[in-house]
């Protein structure tokens, strides 16, 4: 297997976007990316999007033939392939990408992220929920919010967990957003905003939840002695793991733990040969408050059941030890769905690039949790300079 | 000897008062209340329909009866309320009680009387030999209009008889019907609401034909009010069945186990047959109960059924009464959201 | 969705759940395949009791469109005494639930496709 880099980054503003079409933010986001590499848009040799549900959103499959049509590949003839797995479908694209140029089937490839939502105005939280257990969560009365809520219940009763410190993640996040061009929401809240903010699904609160945004973002991957033609600054991914558990919450053993990011977590930190404390910057799935909680302690950044801690003692702040979702993460930089994972790419790149702006953190190794719906799927993926 | 082998009954838990539903219309709750002898009446939850309410009364009669569900050979459900105009509520029954698919199955209307036809229908067939058990079935989630006296009545609530020849715990003697076309009360295809000839609904109606039915049957069987420990009308309202019993020489005294009209309202075909589950919740044997059932529109069904030894080990708990004690009130507000009354976006 | 639900009515009406005999493990909702023994799976279908526990809940604020009209509502994760642990409507006052308390089921309606189409019915839970 060959090392692989990124080689360019683009990202589409995230939020409600009433003037741009589906086409319009894919293409946005592409052309960022292929200028931010400085390439030509011939030289790319495959493209994968992740996309969770364009039949639904848009009532529109062929995705991706559709974005390499709009995005002038289709006189190239090049394969492009659509990934699926709910809300980690864009971490998918950004593993089937790696696989392609680390296998040296191809040399430059492009993994991008897609979703638009708002073209639909009543059902966005329905078709989201099409990432759990339909026949047997969603139609027994579940929702997305409630699946997390019951996870927050049993974290809160078994660890302590509290309410002030899901609502501590989301004011870290909304702040973090501020100084994010592309994040959705770039104002602060207030913790007593946070948690007075009516109930979702109790325990969780409108401030725990992340918003159903548009949104496209795209990275450009290359192989190592491809990518120092084009950039002093490459960013590999050590490694790129993923991990399938049961898909409907109740099959699991342990419902305050997502096991299919404590295991492709093990592996991505086995290949890339580091350690949880390695990490200097993270990007992890907050759908909901209590999954970045989660997702600290089952990434190893925490001991079971003190992920709380964390937050509490300031380590995941932007100036903290292990600064997490600087970009604003999914609750306030936005959660396009299929995007998101991409999306992620693109902080963590610019991060260990020294791009980010207002956001910047010193850091030379950073990792992306790209999970979808309760945490059936998980895509780790490890960068660095 | 055929009879009634089990019975079970449900009774949705919400509750509203008389007086509560006066409030919201500037009426005098107390003088309304004692008019129609009816304190309160009972509330299906949002997810409760005829279907539901059917299925559970059932269950509960065939678990009271100790018997593998697959020997029920015929399930007839009566309502006005059925939840599709056209799709058995039956079928719901006979596979929610898990009876397999070799059985008779229908649907009846007869305003609040098509649950002791069912009665009549199951007799008729275990006499003949056709079926082991059959399940007759009255249930509802009868509505009034808004503002319409009906509003005090109508209300929610089923009992499932299962009739058979094996382990009677209640013979059914005799049994026969008065039936006439009387138009009293009615509910035209695709209306929400039923409407109803108002004082017509009384003396030509239910008077006539219950008075009708109970006198022939006392004829055929040449017995006598005194030869009954109880009795059981129809009951529409609390002053209809206290009058009638009155006209035909039945006491207080034999009418009151079984009306539980004031605390729970008119249960429309679950009405007399949660009279009748109520009064076999407390009879001994061989004690008699005259049941006569009304159903607008119009007819009678009359029935002669006399306890037998096995009533008394027979599992009647949890009783009728502790069901129908067991209630959460609700406000107007909540009613009109729980009866789905709330035109949703 | 029609044939969808018709297919897994016996399952839903009545709590028919499937156990391995190879491993003795109850599985609600039902599968044909054991996930520990897999090939070696031998798969019988089994009526449950409906009686078990809350294991963690929530109190359902924002609601899907067809069921709008309940909120709020709880939602629960009942672990059944047979061993499976089942995702569920619980019916009760909101205020009322809370973890370990014992429930059983009951037969409710759970949807439907707008006013002129199906009607869902399946089991939910109520307190015991």
């Amino acid at each position: 297997m060959r090392r692989v880099a990124v080689i360019g980054v683009g990202q589409s503003k995230f939020g409600e976007l009433w003037d741009a079409s589906f086409r319009d933010i894919v293409l946005s986001a592409g052309i960022e990316a292929i200028e931010d590499a400085g390439l030509e848009g011939r030289e790319i040799e495959a493209l994968y999007v992740g996309n969770m549900s364009g039949g639904r959103f848009l009532s529109q499959e062929h995705i991706a033939a559709l974005i390499a049509d709009y995005a002038g590949l289709a006189e190239l003839h090049i394969p492009c392939t659509r990934v699926e797995g709910a809300d980690a479908s864009g971490g998918l694209a950004l593993r089937q990408a790696y696989l392609a140029v680390a296998s040296g089937l191809h040399d430059i490839v492009i993994a991008a992220g897609a979703e638009k939502v708002t073209d639909i105005v009543d059902k966005a939280m329905e078709i989201l929920a099409s990432g759990v257990d339909r026949e047997w969560e969603v139609f027994n009365g579940a929702t997305l919010a409630s699946l997390f809520a019951m996870m927050a219940r049993l974290h809160m009763d078994m660890y302590g967990t509290r309410a002030e410190d899901l609502a501590m993640v989301s004011v870290k996040n909304h702040r973090n957003a501020v100084k994010n061009p592309k994040a959705q929401f770039r104002r602060e809240i207030s913790i007593d905003v946070a948690l007075n903010s009516p109930y979702v699904a109790e325990p969780l609160r409108m401030f725990d939840c992340a918003p159903i945004s548009d949104g496209a973002a795209a990275v450009i991957l290359a192989s190592e002695e491809v990518a120092r033609k084009y950039t002093d600054t490459p960013v590999f991914i050590s490694a790129s793991s993923q991990a399938t558990d049961y898909i409907a919450l109740s099959s699991r053993k342990d419902f305050t733990r997502m096991d299919a990011v404590v295991f492709a977590a093990r592996e991505a930190y086995r290949k890339a040969g580091i350690g949880a404390r390695d990490i200097d910057v993270a990007e992890v799935h907050d759908s909901f408050t209590i999954a970045e909680i989660m997702a600290y302690e089952d990434l190893g950044f925490a001991e079971k059941g003190k992920g709380a801690e964390l937050i509490r003692e300031g380590v995941t702040e932007i100036d903290g030890d292990l600064p997490v979702n600087t970009s604003g993460g999914l609750k306030a930089c936005g959660h396009a769905a299929g995007a998101t994972g991409i999306r992620q790419a693109v902080e963590i790149t610019l991060q260990l690039r020294g791009d980010a702006g207002e956001r910047q953190v010193d850091a030379e190794r950073g990792l992306a949790l790209n999970i979808g719906g309760t945490g059936a799927t998980a895509v780790v993926t490890i960068f660095s300079r | 000897m055929v009879g009634i082998v089990s019975y079970g009954t449900y009774i949705p838990v919400y509750r509203i008062k008389a007086e509560e539903i006066a409030r919201i219309w500037g009426e005098d709750g107390e003088v309304i209340s004692r008019g129609l002898g009816i304190k309160q009446k009972s509330v299906p939850a949002l997810d409760e329909d005829t279907a539901t309410i059917a299925v559970e009364a059932a269950r509960e009669a065939v678990s009271r009866a100790k018997i593998d569900p697959s020997e029920v050979d015929a399930v007839y459900v009566g309502s006005e309320s059925h939840p599709y105009a056209v799709k058995p509520t039956a079928t719901v029954v006979g596979e929610a009680v898990g009876v397999g698919n070799y059985y008779f199955a229908a649907d009846l209307e007869f305003a609040c009387k098509a649950g002791t036809a069912g009665m009549q229908i199951c007799i008729a067939m275990a006499r003949a030999d056709m079926i082991r058990y059959g399940l007759a079935i009255g249930a509802d989630t009868s509505q009034g209009a808004p503002g319409d006296p009906l509003e005090y009545s109508a209300s929610a609530g089923g009992a499932a008889f299962l009739i058979g020849r094996k382990n009677v715990i209640a013979e059914v003697e005799a049994t026969t019907s008065f039936t006439s076309d009387t138009p009293d009360f009615w509910r035209r295809e695709g209306q929400p609401y039923p409407k109803h000839g108002g004082r017509f609904t009384g003396q030509p109606a239910y008077f006539r034909h219950i008075t009708s039915a109970a006198k022939k049957i006392l004829e055929e069987t040449g017995l006598k009010p005194s030869d009954f420990a109880y009795a059981v009308f129809h009951q529409p309202n609390g002053k209809f069945p206290t009058r009638v019993a009155k006209m035909l020489g039945f006491s207080k005294e034999q009418i009151s186990p079984g009306l539980v009209v004031p605390y729970i309202g008119n249960t429309y075909s679950g009405s007399s047959l949660l009279g009748l589950a109520a009064t076999l919740d407390v009879v001994k044997p061989d004690e008699r109960i005259l049941l006569v059932s009304f159903g607008s529109g119009a007819g009678s069904d009359a029935f002669v059924i006399r306890a037998t030894d096995s009533i008394e080990s027979f599992e009647r708990e949890p009783k009728v009464l502790e069901k129908i004690e067991r209630g959460i009130y609700v406000d107007y507000g909540m009613y009109v959201k729980l009866r789905r009354k709330i035109k949703m976006a | 969705m029609l044939p969808r639900f018709w297919r897994k009515i016996k399952h839903r009406y009545n709590l028919i759940a499937t156990k391995c005999e190879n491993c003795g493990t109850y599985y609600y909702p039902p599968r044909n395949l054991c996930p520990k023994c897999r090939r070696k799976s031998r798969i019988v279908e089994v009526k449950l009791s409906g009686k078990g526990e809350v294991l963690s809940y929530s109190v359902v604020h924002e609601a899907p469109e067809n069921m709008k009209d309940q909120k709020p509502y709880v939602v629960a994760m009942i672990k059944l005494d047979e061993g499976p642990v089942i995702t569920s409507q619980l019916v009760c006052d909101c205020k009322e639930v809370r973890r370990g308390m014992r429930v059983k089921a009951a037969f409710r309606r759970c949807g439907e496709e707008g006013d002129a189409g199906i009607i869902y019915y399946c089991t939910k839970f109520v307190p015991e």
